[in-house]
């Protein structure tokens, strides 16, 4: 694989690509948890009344 | 200082209207994401093309954004059981030298001023070729994308497609390895899978999903949900290393990347919800002329660019942008329909 090239360490490249890491498990969570919490609000006002969508 | 650093990835550099964009344009890819498994995330890489930004920014950012849509969608599949972490850690090899490989040939065409435009064209074949079979397969037995129903079953009730089967009894080069779902078969046709798609994944930034799923189903043999769930998982590590590579030329911007992710994981839950509400092969048709629309969207642009034309540049914009944007809408309108019909049949059997 001539001229392929192998990954070398640099801190800037790392934390860029630690903060997307970082940014995806948050929203997971947060998102998670808003989902949670607003859900079912959510849920009354685009339907109208008691209805579940899971 | 923190005003360097965040220069430094990128994010001073977006203005607050593209950021509003990249969320809205996010929103709607999750959303399509979500619904279909697969498929959003390949419309990044044209639209920021056509927004005129270098080959392997384009394509860089639309990786490490496929890679922040596979983080969440991993930790999801995980906590549903779905993920062969086997399989993933044999395929990464493989996805890592392809993506490498594809990598170094973006570049390589970058530095004879024919990245852009041989990119373009790789899209247009493949979301044309992509999009004709899923439309095709819409119309004649509603087959195509993710079966959401097929993806409730148990992995014993699976059955081997034929052409898995002949490959595993035919290619039986040591070492074989045992699956989940009952299924043994060589190394090497899974390494030789993972170069396939990585290869793709490094060329034009795309996960790679929408061959990788069908290849792990119809030549490795495994079961849908597993399927997706792994690929997934190998999207992290490939997805990861391919933004790393690509970062590393300065090639991932995090003002592109951070507001259509934060989109994104909002869409992609919408998308995700909506599956159990709403019976996808309605809406698999709408998917497969998306991705013929995309095809001739990057085609005009790409010929805009050609013949110095703005105006034809922008209907490409606005085509890609805007059938994403239709078919995201559809999948909400008959989601909400749907919630509101079953709440007055439910209402009417009550009365």
């Amino acid at each position: 694989m001539a001229g392929l090239e192998i990954p070398t360490w640099d801190p800037e490249t790392a934390l860029l690509i630690g903060t997307i890491l970082l940014e995806a498990i948050v929203l997971y969570v947060g998102y998670g948890g808003l989902e949670r919490l607003f859900g079912p609000y959510l849920m009354k006002f685009l339907v109208g009344g008691e209805a579940n969508a899971r | 200082m923190l005003d360097s650093l965040l220069d430094g990835l990128g994010i001073l550099g977006t203005s607050p209207e593209m950021v509003a964009l990249f969320v809205g344009f996010g929103l709607v890819v999750g959303v399509l994401f979500g619904f279909f498994g697969m498929g959003g995330s390949f419309l990044v890489t044209p639209a920021l093309l056509m927004l005129d930004y270098p080959a392997p920014v384009a394509v860089g950012s639309g990786m490490a954004f496929v890679f922040g849509t596979a983080v969440i969608a991993t930790l999801k599949h995980h906590d549903l059981g779905q993920v062969d972490y086997k399989l993933g850690a044999i395929m990464i090899t493989g996805t890592t030298i392809g993506i490498e490989a594809g990598r170094a040939s973006v570049y390589y065409l970058e530095s004879l001023g024919l990245a852009g435009g041989i990119i373009s064209v790789a899209y247009v074949v493949l979301l044309g070729g992509v999009g004709a079979m899923v439309t095709r397969d819409a119309l004649k037995s509603n087959r195509g994308g993710i079966d959401h129903e097929a993806a409730d079953k148990d992995l014993d009730e699976y059955e081997i497609p034929e052409i898995a089967k002949t490959i595993q009894q035919t290619v039986r080069i040591p070492p074989m390895v045992s699956l989940r779902g009952d299924v043994r078969v060589s190394v090497w046709v899974i390494t030789a899978v993972a170069f396939a798609t990585g290869l793709l994944s490094g060329f034009l930034g795309v996960g790679g999903g929408f061959i990788r799923m069908p290849a792990m189903i119809y030549a490795i043999g495994v079961p849908v949900p597993v399927a997706v769930g792994t690929d997934l998982f190998e999207i992290v590590f490939s997805g990861g290393l391919g933004s790393y590579l690509y970062g590393q030329g300065g090639g991932v911007n995090l003002g592109i990347v951070a507001p259509l992710l934060f989109g994104s994981a909002l869409g992609a839950r919408i998308g995700s919800a909506a599956t159990a509400v709403v019976d996808a092969d309605g809406i698999k048709i709408y998917f497969g002329g998306m991705l013929l629309i995309g095809a001739v969207a990057v085609g005009i642009g790409e010929i805009g660019s050609y013949v110095g034309s703005p105006t034809l540049e922008l209907l490409g914009l606005v085509l890609v942008i805007g059938a994403a944007v239709v078919v995201a809408f559809a999948i909400l309108y008959t989601t909400i329909s749907s919630l509101r019909q079953k709440r007055h049949q439910g209402t009417s059997v009550t009365d």
